[in-house]
């Protein structure tokens, strides 16, 4: 399960960054994860409960926001909305459509004390 | 309202909250903008792989693909005819024993193992320091076997030039819808095992055009790594791969002299 090396990365992010802004304690954690990332927010909610334990950032509220997927249909050229990988155009119906978005995976920004 | 929970209480000062810790309503604290990219020290240690693999002409290639599709009996078969042709080296990614390192030694190339534990992808950061125990395999290739996985490895770039991703004819023809990250980051796909089609239900065209819905770009080729049925064609994509990476080479190499001259006749003037 990747989701825990995810969560460590973001664990890593957040106490550097507390430590470079002198910060004493992490109370909130924004997260944009893109809707055809290759992650499971409900696992990585889980993985972060247990790596944020015992760190500067125990008990931090933790917000994953959602970034919409987006395509482009090579059968009609539309840009569309996208909710899988496989998904077919909404327009027409066709194949393939290629990904141009929602595939990101950021820390956003921290709330610090 | 508290920004920090949402709960309900608007005095100020300290109060505790339930479910985690008290609070100080004065001090919200500081929102810091970060921004970054999650797996944004993975991605430098694999630029740090990329540039290495640049500088000594390289061509790396990252193999995923769930347990047992047969990823070490085709890099065995491959680096058998290949050594013959340029270096080759190979990584392998294990959660336990050294035993694929042993299959490619004994077809004649240099492996090391990376044990991984219960981890369940290699990471550049593991890629790099296995690169310190092998000889680096200069203007020949380096296979990587990943951690038979077809989930995790999707994810994390190890500096390699493509994905490869194999597929056996018996785990069915749905897995790169099922799979459809890792097929979607791959450059090639190969679909192994075709000598037990006779045996198996794989509706080989169906499964193609699954992998071409979730990638349209993706190349495949469809081989035996035990009869070696189309074996020539993955060899001939990975010949023009490295040739493609010394070519590369050849260009920069190039470019650095003719500066370097610039340079001598501006200061020789
Ligand atoms: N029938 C058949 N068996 C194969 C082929 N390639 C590999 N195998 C077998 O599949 C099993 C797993 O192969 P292995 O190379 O260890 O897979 P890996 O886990 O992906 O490295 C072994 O028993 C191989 O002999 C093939 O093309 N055809
Ligand atoms: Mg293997
Ligand atoms: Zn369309």
């Amino acid at each position: 399960m990747h989701e825990m090396a995810l969560a460590e990365s973001i664990l890593n992010i957040v106490e550097e960054t507390a430590r470079n802004q002198a910060a004493t304690r992490v109370t909130g954690l924004r997260l944009e994860i893109g809707e055809l990332a290759n992650v499971e927010s409900e696992a990585l909610q889980f993985c972060l409960d247990v790596v944020l334990r015992g760190s500067l950032a125990d008990g931090a509220q933790v917000e994953i926001l959602t970034i919409p997927g987006q395509g482009q249909c090579l059968e009609c050229g539309a840009i569309v909305r996208l909710s899988t990988l496989y998904d077919p155009c909404p327009q027409c119906d066709g194949y393939p459509v290629r990904p141009a978005g929602g595939q990101e995976m950021r820390v956003k920004d921290i709330r610090v004390e | 309202m508290c920004a920090t929970c949402g709960c309900g209480i608007n005095e100020t000062g300290s109060h505790s909250h339930g479910h985690d810790h008290p609070h100080d309503h004065a001090a919200e604290g500081r929102l810091i903008s970060i921004e970054r990219d999650i797996l944004a020290k993975n991605a430098g240690f694999a630029a740090g792989n990329r540039r290495l693999f640049t500088e000594r002409g390289v061509f790396a290639l990252n193999l995923v693909s769930s347990p047992g599709s047969g990823k070490t009996t085709l890099l065995a078969q491959t680096v058998q005819t290949l050594r013959e042709e340029f270096p080759v080296a190979v990584i392998g990614g294990d959660q336990q024993t050294a035993r694929d390192a042993e299959r490619i030694q004994a077809a004649g190339a240099p492996a090391v193992q990376i044990n991984t534990g219960k981890g369940c992808h290699l990471d550049a950061h593991g890629v790099g320091h296995a690169l310190e125990q092998l000889p680096i395999p200069e203007g020949g290739v380096l296979f990587i076997e990943n951690v038979g996985n077809l989930v995790c490895p999707a994810d994390f770039d190890l500096g390699e030039a493509d994905k490869v991703v194999v597929l056996s004819v018996t785990e069915g023809e749905d897995k790169p819808l099922k799979y459809a990250n890792i097929f979607s980051a791959a450059r090639l796909m190969l679909l192994n095992k075709t000598d037990l089609l006779p045996y198996v239900d794989f509706e080989v065209e169906r499964c193609l055009e699954y992998a071409r819905r979730v990638n349209p770009d993706i190349q495949i080729l469809q081989l035996s790594a035990r009869t070696g049925d189309g074996m020539v064609a993955w060899l001939d994509w990975v010949r023009q791969g490295q040739q493609a990476v010394l070519a590369q080479q050849i260009s920069r190499l190039e470019a650095e002299l003719t500066s370097a001259r610039a340079r001598l006749a501006v200061s020789g003037r």
